[in-house]
């Protein structure tokens, strides 16, 4: 799994939440630092790559572990 | 440019507030400049006191725990039950509040518009309704829905 500078932890929170707590972090974050998001809504297996294709910042890396997502996301410029 | 989003909320229910609100806040989260007109029923959504119910009368794809015919719907206490239940289910369920949504928009700058004409129709007081939002009329909506990439009557 990829390195990352800061997490947070959606688990148990549905639609569209994931997304408004990725924004809302990514907001006070650096360009190039990185955020590890962890959902449990099954949506966020769309909508997360949806958020970062339309806000230009890159999803690094996703994958599916006992249940749970885990996306790597940079900040972009 | 960024992207607009414009949508009218003409519903005052407990599942009518999500959509506009819902919508709204994420695309404020995906870079858009969104606004949302409230008229009628949906003058409720500015409401300080959100107190906003659901009711299976007259809505039979609402799910309920055992089938309730429709003259049984009548009885009192029925509709705060099935708000009651609502806003159980959405909270087990780790849905936003309309109240936590609500908040969101405002702080991700999505104006939030009262219609003129619904306010004084209803002879609703300015003191009855939370800080930061805005008036208008039909025009005020048009203008903005003109250039807007994603307009939506809810």
């Amino acid at each position: 799994m990829s390195d990352f500078d800061t997490e947070i932890d959606t688990s148990g929170l549905n639609c569209p939440l994931p997304v408004l707590k990725a924004r809302k972090m990514l907001n006070e974050m650096n360009t190039a630092q990185r955020l590890r998001l962890i959902c449990t809504d099954s949506g966020a297996l769309k909508d997360i790559p949806a958020f970062c294709k339309m806000t230009g910042n890159p999803l690094l890396s996703s994958e599916e572990i006992d249940g749970k997502l885990y996306f790597i996301i940079e900040k972009g410029a | 440019m960024a992207k607009k989003l414009a949508i009218i909320a003409s519903k005052g229910t407990l599942d009518g507030a999500y959509p506009p609100f819902l919508l709204a806040s994420t695309a404020a989260a995906l870079g858009f400049e969104a606004k949302i007109f409230f008229t009628f029923y949906g003058l409720q959504l500015l409401k300080k006191d959100l107190s906003l119910k659901v009711s299976p009368l007259g809505n039979p794809a609402m799910p309920m725990p055992v089938p309730v015919p429709s003259i049984v719907q009548i009885i009192p206490g029925l509709e705060a039950f099935a708000t009651w239940m609502m806003q159980r289910k959405l909270k087990k369920k780790g849905v936003a509040s309309v109240a936590e949504l609500r908040e969101i928009c405002l702080e991700s700058d999505v104006e939030l518009i009262a219609c003129q004409m619904t306010v004084d129709l209803f002879d609703f007081k300015n003191s009855e309704f939370i800080d930061g939002i805005s008036h208008g009329g039909a025009a005020t909506f048009l203008e903005f829905a003109s250039e807007a990439d994603i307009t939506l009557y809810i």
